[in-house]
């Protein structure tokens, strides 16, 4: 099916005019049925399993089930994803279950430093090739070019 | 049909695209941009976050150069791309995104990506220019930065999401933005800029995929990528090279999980239906490929080439022994039970992380065929084609290299235009990532990094030539009306039939995107052809194309969502001709592994140690093939 969407669990982000499966898929595939008020994918088999849309919701309510052409029954893949790490559940055909917990950032969401303090941009000439935080962010303290 | 009302939005630079190379020239551009008191926007036909090719995330950045680290010099980098490549690339280019990549890493890091480190703190190499990561949220990361700087920098309303792009808007022989439409709403944009940057990445599902069924949107490289820009380059006229080199990754089968790691970290072996190794058994093939078959690394288009003829042969299933290779990583601590089983969790760990970070689809194949690697092999198999001048393809528009770097030989081909570093041969438009042409191995960072490259050139472009443009409203309802044209003709005709896809009068836009892909790989050397092909092929393909490109007048859409498809399926059919015409003109096998001229069986240095480029003419629908020389500059 690719992702998919539990009835059960869907609330369709409460009325919102955009669900945040909506918001996030690349692939625009995920539409709210705002009669229903339940999100769906629209076209599952144009769907790269990218699992943003399973990451994203806030009710846990998007799962995805193997592409059925190619892939045996039985399997899932669950995320729940942190502010600085994501926990894998992985439940195996024969039913074995494995659990992997990874890092994702080292920043506090949202809060990234475009530009360092300590690299400076050191040139201010728009035609030179050195670009802004350089040289300092490339490691080196002159600008590298061609050894003729 | 329902009234859609047109947005005009007036900006100095436009940028196209969401993914790595539009996040670093969004970066870039507000530094510079601020600076100068100049505008700029974004439009992404997806959300920021989470567009591109790294929507998923990353397991891996495979260019970083650590030239600082005195690991590399920058002519290493160049070299080993003239390697890959057999002979054929832009080395300026190469050369430029190189030394400005590791810029681009750094930042990374500091903005929160967890790099892997050593006992000394040094970075993990997967491989010589390979370093790995924890990427679940590379891309999330990248894009905040982006964010962030533009606000920070005091810009506001400069980014349009879910916005479509699907023309260039020309004034003459220069570029001033482009037109195309909300996929949430009934708006229709026309976007005016001093530059404008054509960053919206490769394509995929021009060839037939190997799953046809529900794991259709299973390519290697996302489905999203769709050509856009490199019909944005072509149609404004733009000169592009190396169309001809399409990439075709080998991969663990049907899933497309990533074998870097598996082949360079863990050191695996791949083996046929006998326990042969390919790499082994038809290395008698590579002097037929000499210098570069004979050179080390070997070109990933003739690893491919010797699996393929495995293959070929009826010699397959293709397995990666991965059991082998953890057996052999875990072998050293056999005698220390405590640490060995700690080495097996750790390595399993990797494994696992390596598929969940960038290709959960793997990891979900592993899990439904009750797959543990450290005890059962992993099939792998060749992909279908993909353009994605990235990563070991090479296809794009031919851009301005660097004013210290670019030989004269390329310079002159700006004498016209003026030379501003990440243009094309059309003044105003610049490119970078999947489409600047000829400057493979840049991958997620080096895209990254020329769109911080461009974005600049794009800037320094503009304070020369800082005049406004504008657009008639003849010109405005034109464009609204052919790119809303599918809309008007689903809702004219669907009522005439019982089924409301099956009529005289329209074609959906999947069964156009099968019938390209039909086209495409039975023609143009797809899996179906055993990535083969002749003149007469070639030729018989670009009739059926030509009907194709006729009856793409004849689209139709249900809704936005389907106008999105219908578009983005007419840019497929571009590159896709593009492709064809380029194949055609070659007349030699030089990327056996990525396709081969049946007719032509050999590479052919004498004639064809060449780029390809072509120009197509707006005016008059011509296509102008050339060969351009290639220039060794170190």
């Amino acid at each position: 099916m690719p992702s998919f969407v539990i009835l059960e669990k869907c609330d369709g982000c409460k009325g919102q005019d955009k669900t945040a499966c909506m918001y996030i898929c690349p692939q625009d595939l995920m539409v709210l049925d705002k009669e229903k008020m339940k999100a769906w994918n629209r076209a599952p088999d144009m769907c790269w399993e990218c699992y943003n849309c399973v990451k994203i919701c806030p009710q846990q309510a998007v799962d995805v089930r193997g592409y059925a052409d190619f892939v045996p029954m039985g399997a899932s893949c669950v995320p729940l994803r942190g502010s600085q790490d994501i926990m894998w559940t992985v439940k195996f055909r024969g039913g074995m279950v494995k659990r992997f917990k990874f890092p994702i950032r080292t920043t506090p969401e949202g809060q990234c430093v475009p530009f360092p303090a300590d690299w400076p941009t050191e040139t201010d000439d728009i035609r030179s090739p050195m670009l802004c935080t350089e040289p300092k962010s490339m490691g080196q303290d002159t600008f590298p070019t061609l050894k003729k | 049909m329902a009234n859609f009302e047109t947005v005009v939005v007036n900006t100095d630079l436009l940028i196209i695209g969401g993914g790595m190379s539009a996040a670093g020239a969004a970066f870039e551009a507000a530094h510079w941009a601020k600076k100068h008191n100049l505008k700029v926007t974004v439009v992404d036909k997806a959300a920021m976050d989470r567009s591109g090719a790294v929507a998923m995330g990353l397991s891996a950045i495979n260019q970083y150069v650590a030239y600082g680290k005195n690991r590399n010099t920058l002519e290493d980098y160049v070299h080993y791309v003239r390697q890959d490549l057999m002979g054929i690339s832009r080395e300026d280019l190469v050369y430029d995104i190189a030394r400005h990549v590791d810029s681009s890493v750094h930042l990374f890091e500091k903005w929160g990506l967890p790099i892997w480190k050593d006992e000394n703190g040094e970075y993990v190499h997967e491989g010589r220019w390979q370093i790995m990561i924890n990427g679940e949220s590379y891309k999330v990361i990248v894009a905040e930065a982006a964010k962030n700087a533009m606000n920070e920098a005091g810009y506001k309303d400069w980014l349009y999401e879910r916005v479509f792009i699907v023309e260039p808007l020309m004034d003459g022989d220069k570029c001033i933005g482009g037109v195309g439409f909300s996929v949430r709403e009934n708006k229709f944009y026309v976007f005016l800029a001093k530059a404008t940057m054509a960053l919206m990445g490769g394509a995929v599902h021009v060839f037939r995929p190997r799953s046809v069924g529900e794991g259709l949107g299973r390519a290697w490289y996302p489905p999203w990528n769709a050509g856009s820009t490199a019909y944005f380059t072509i149609r404004a006229g733009a000169e592009m090279t190396s169309q001809e080199v399409r990439f075709i990754p080998i991969r663990f089968k049907d899933g497309y999980g990533p074998v870097g790691a598996w082949f360079l970290l863990f050191k695996s072996r791949a083996t046929n239906c006998h326990g042969e190794e390919y790499m082994v058994t038809r290395k008698d093939e590579l002097p037929k490929w000499a210098p570069y078959g004979l050179a080390k690394p070997m070109p990933a288009n003739l690893r491919n080439w010797l699996g393929m003829e495995d293959i070929m042969d009826g010699k397959g299933p293709i397995f990666m022994r991965t059991e082998e290779a953890i057996a052999n990583l875990a072998a050293k601590y056999k005698d220390d039970p405590k640490a060995f089983k700690k080495k097996m969790k750790e390595l399993e760990a990797e494994a696992w992380e390596d598929f969940l970070d960038m290709t959960i689809s793997q990891a979900l194949l592993w899990a439904g065929m009750d797959i543990q690697p450290e005890e059962k092999s992993s099939e792998i198999a060749p992909a279908e084609p993909y353009f994605i001048g990235s990563h070991s393809g090479a296809s794009g528009a031919w851009v301005c290299g660097a004013s210290d770097v670019m030989p004269p030989e390329y310079a002159k081909d700006w004498e016209k235009v003026g030379q501003y570093v990440g243009m094309t041969t059309v003044k105003g438009l610049f490119t970078a990532g999947d489409g600047s042409g000829a400057s493979s191995h840049k991958f997620s960072s080096g895209s990254h990094a020329e769109g911080r490259i461009a974005a600049k050139g794009a800037i320094a472009y503009i304070l020369d030539n800082n005049t406004a443009p504008t657009v008639d409203d003849a010109t405005v309802n034109k464009w609204k009306e052919t790119i809303l044209a599918p809309l008007a003709r689903f809702e004219q005709y669907a009522s005439v039939s019982s089924d409301p896809d099956i009529n005289h009068e329209f074609i959906k836009p999947k069964m156009f995107m099968f019938r390209l892909q039909k086209i495409m790989d039975e023609y143009c050397a797809g899996v179906s052809a055993q990535f083969k092909t002749n003149k007469a092929l070639l030729e018989r393909g670009l009739e059926l194309l030509g009907m194709l490109k006729e009856d793409s007048v004849k689209l139709a859409a249900e809704d936005l969502h389907e106008l999105l498809r219908a578009w983005e399926n007419t840019h497929r059919m571009w590159i896709a001709e593009s492709h064809l015409r380029h194949v055609l003109f070659r007349e030699e096998s030089r990327w056996p592994g990525y396709y081969f001229r049946a007719d032509y069986p050999d590479m052919d240095e004498a004639n064809w140690k060449c780029f390809v480029n072509s120009v197509y003419n707006p005016q008059t629908g011509e296509w102008n093939m050339m060969k351009k020389p290639v220039v060794n500059i170190c």
